[in-house]
């Protein structure tokens, strides 16, 4: 993957945006990775959690919302309980959904579920699932 | 004693088999769980935006509810409900400027500021009913049944609102061994189990749940315990396709901690309803010799 960090990436509004939201301060992540090594859904992921983290604070949106990794984290906290840093990346991983969200581009829609799924579905999936993916 | 209780949606619909065998037990141990009045859904999962407020309305109406109740504590027994309630009353208890902003806008409510407890009813039985008193009830212990305790997530995440130890959590161990059973340790028990990704990935949950269920066999176990309606759908709905792709996979009962109490407490299985559970588990009951004995008391 290459990709350009400039002045203006680093400055960007997504990365505003990702602090406001999160409330995370992304420079305190210094990259050790237990993130990634604890997350149970890693292997259903195209980025590490860990280089979500990176991509972010240099601003480069397009890598990270071009990805799926966002849209398969649980919000398990498993990241968050083993971080050395105190970092909560659950959080940044819903201030990154919400910038897509809050454009009104749903993830998932009502309507994608079907009938027989959402007579078997357990209510706190649909409403947890609806909640993390559409606006 | 009388405890005030939210029930929370899942428990109403697809979860009776974790609520009906926790209020017949209750009522054993000499508690009743009084479900608070005007209940709405908490909203399943906690806002992780920090800009967020709409959605701890939903949450801290309930406390609301509890505090006109008079009372200073509120029992859950779905982890989802307890992690938001409990995380939405921790904001509301130390942040003073979003309390403000809360209550301002639910000016025809009374004012909240985090008065009322949170509590899993797994903290009742430990720390009010005490597991010593729970275990003079027994009428059945359950005895050589081997039973993995699956915590998943958000009974022990984030680290502010667990209910135990994050690390090393005992206290469903604790229950199994005032019941009689056996307690079986492994790795993964706080694992997550694919969560609310079964809604748009459902085809990556068999992955998760085969990691979690092999895990608990390979160390011993004959079933697991759980107290999430959540990891009982994940684990449990796919275990026929993992048969099919696992060689030697016979599945797995899976039981809700009440489930367990109620059958030690001489409750039986028309209140445990385990004809609602995923694996089978009367056939293993019923090999243990715990459902004969059960039906004759």
């Amino acid at each position: 993957m290459s990709a350009t960090i400039s002045s203006k990436t680093l400055g960007s509004e997504f990365v505003r945006k990702v602090k406001e939201i999160s409330g995370q301060n992304l420079h305190l992540c210094y990259q050790c990775g237990l993130c990634s090594g604890n997350c149970p859904m890693v292997s259903s992921m195209d980025l590490p959690p860990r280089q979500v983290i990176e991509l972010a604070r240099l601003g480069l949106e397009e890598e990270i919302t071009s990805s799926r990794t966002v849209w398969t984290c649980a919000s398990c906290l498993a990241c968050t309980v083993n971080c050395p840093r105190g970092f909560d990346l659950s959080k940044v991983m819903e201030a990154i959904r919400l910038l897509t969200l809050r454009k009104n581009v749903d993830h998932l829609r009502p309507e994608d579920i079907s009938p027989q799924e959402r007579c078997a579905l357990p209510q706190l999936a649909m409403v947890g699932g609806l909640r993390k993916f559409s606006g | 004693m009388s405890l005030a209780y939210y029930p929370g949606c899942t428990l109403k619909t697809k979860a009776k088999n974790l609520e009906d065998p926790a209020i017949a037990s209750m009522e054993v141990l000499g508690s009743r769980l009084e479900e608070i009045p005007r209940w709405n859904c908490c909203g399943a999962v906690y806002s992780l935006a920090d800009d967020d407020l709409i959605h701890q309305v939903a949450p801290v109406r309930n406390l609301i509810r509890v505090k006109e109740q008079g009372k200073n504590e509120v029992v859950t027994l779905c982890s989802f409900c307890l992690n938001t309630l409990k995380r939405a009353n921790l904001l509301m208890k130390e942040d003073a400027e979003k309390r403000g902003t809360l209550n301002s806008f639910m000016d025809e409510e009374i004012d909240y500021g985090g008065e009322v407890e949170v509590v899993h009813l797994l903290e009742v039985l430990k720390d009010q009913v005490g597991w010593e008193a729970l275990a003079q009830k027994v009428k059945l212990p359950l005895r050589g049944l081997r039973v993995a305790p699956y915590y998943g997530c958000t009974l022990l995440r984030p680290r502010e609102v667990a209910i135990d130890d994050v690390e090393k959590p005992t206290i469903l161990q604790e229950l199994l061994e005032a019941v009689g059973a056996t307690p079986v340790d492994f790795p993964e028990f706080a694992e997550c189990c694919g969560s609310y990704q079964i809604v748009s990935s459902p085809d990556d949950i068999p992955k998760y749940a085969w990691h979690i269920l092999n895990s608990a066999l390979s160390h011993g176990a004959e079933a697991l315990v759980l107290t999430c309606p959540l990891c009982d759908y994940n684990l449990g709905q796919g275990q026929k396709e993992l048969m099919k792709k696992h060689d030697g996979f016979d599945g797995v009962p899976l039981f809700y901690f009440t489930q367990l109490l109620a059958l030690a407490l001489g409750l039986g299985p028309q209140v445990c309803h385990f004809e609602l559970n995923y694996g089978e588990p009367e056939l293993l009951l019923r090999e243990k010799n715990l459902l004969p004995r059960v039906e004759a008391l």
